[in-house]
């Protein structure tokens, strides 16, 4: 058995995201880097976005996907990194929270 | 991150070796640094604690904010032995996120009827395990309570630093496997850390309740791992 059998192939962000890219795709990288309170997806987690709005991966429970999917597709236009924070629903930064109370910050950037 | 870094982080994780992504949160500049690279100085003080206990996050170096995104291999868990016990710790073991490997050369043990959907080697251990070694990341549990099923892969998952090494047997059958595994060259050290005999104790009387307590004791280890060598250095 391959060694590789190890990693769930179909569902591994980065594995998916070395695909896109090899197949021509602009991608972007999310990463949790800093989580306070009771956060969804531990630092580390990855959620990676292609040019056209596809993603693979999570950095919430699905609260702040959309909005990470957004910011990603600037940021393959720019080429230039970013740094996001979500916080509580309620908070007036973003559109977009976590319903359970923690914050998040997750940093994109281009795969290139 | 460029896709250098990416096919070289997954070709790691791919062959089940840990690896660090180091990223420079002021440029963006991304490093990438693999178990077996020397780093020095503080930046390699971080990382060999990120390795150990599996921790991604921000470090201040000099006057750099420095993101570590640990990449360890996943756990896994050796069954030597198809037996009753096996039969109820491999589908508990998969549901808990350690997919299981059996191996077991009595090939009227070792039979997919017994053991639907787990992977399962009818080979002696020595013949598996040259062409898939053990690893850092794997819990081997020896559960035939034959030595000459059960004596080699022990040896060789105390050489290979696995997280957790199991035996199933009576204190008397585990002095008699000690003085065996001592003549195979296995130090006090290594037989320190065998755990024997096997499981928790949540006084488990059938095989299945036998498998709870190996898993939960597998769980303990992969969890614990490290903090043993964090209490010594404090």
């Amino acid at each position: 058995m391959e060694a590789s059998a190890y990693i769930d192939e179909a569902r591994d962000p980065l594995i998916i995201a070395e695909g896109w890219v090899k197949d021509g795709r602009e991608v972007a990288l999310a990463t949790v880097v800093e989580t306070w309170g009771s956060a969804p997806r531990p630092v580390g987690s990855h959620l990676v976005i292609d040019g056209e709005g596809n993603f693979q991966g999570s950095v919430s429970g699905g609260c702040v996907e959309g909005a990470v999917v957004t910011e990603a597709i600037d940021v393959i236009g720019t080429g230039k990194a970013k740094m996001l924070e979500f916080g509580v629903a309620d908070e007036t930064a973003w559109r977009v929270g976590l319903s359970c109370g923690g914050r998040i910050r997750v940093y994109v950037e281009r795969l290139g | 991150m460029d896709r250098q870094v990416l096919q070289t982080l997954n070709a790691e994780r791919r062959a089940r070796r840990a690896a660090v992504v180091v990223t420079d949160m002021s440029d963006g500049s991304v490093r990438l640094i693999r178990q077996r690279d020397a780093t020095e100085g503080e930046l390699g003080e971080a990382v060999t604690k990120a390795l150990r206990t599996g921790r991604s996050g921000l470090v201040e170096i000099g006057a750099r904010s420095l993101f570590l995104n640990v990449h360890l291999p996943n756990p896994r868990l050796v069954v030597i032995g198809a037996v009753h016990i096996s039969q109820a710790l491999a589908p508990m073991a998969k549901i808990a996120g350690y997919p299981v490997e059996i191996i077991d050369p009595r090939s009227a043990f070792a039979t997919p009827e017994r053991f639907p959907e787990i992977v399962l080697h009818a080979e002696w251990p020595e013949d598996i395990l040259a062409r898939q070694p053990l690893d850092a990341y794997t819990a081997l549990a020896a559960v035939t309570h034959d030595p000459k099923v059960d004596d080699m892969p022990l040896k060789a998952a105390l050489d290979a630093g696995c997280f957790y090494v199991g035996a199933l047997g009576s204190r008397k059958t585990h002095a008699k496997r000690v003085e065996r595994l001592l003549a195979m060259g296995a130090t006090a050290e290594q037989i320190e850390s065998i755990h024997s005999p096997i499981g928790i104790d949540i006084a488990a009387a059938s095989p299945a309740e036998i498998a709870v307590a190996v898993l939960a004791e597998v769980v303990r280890a992969f969890r614990s791992r490290g903090l043993e060598a964090k209490g010594a250095a404090a």
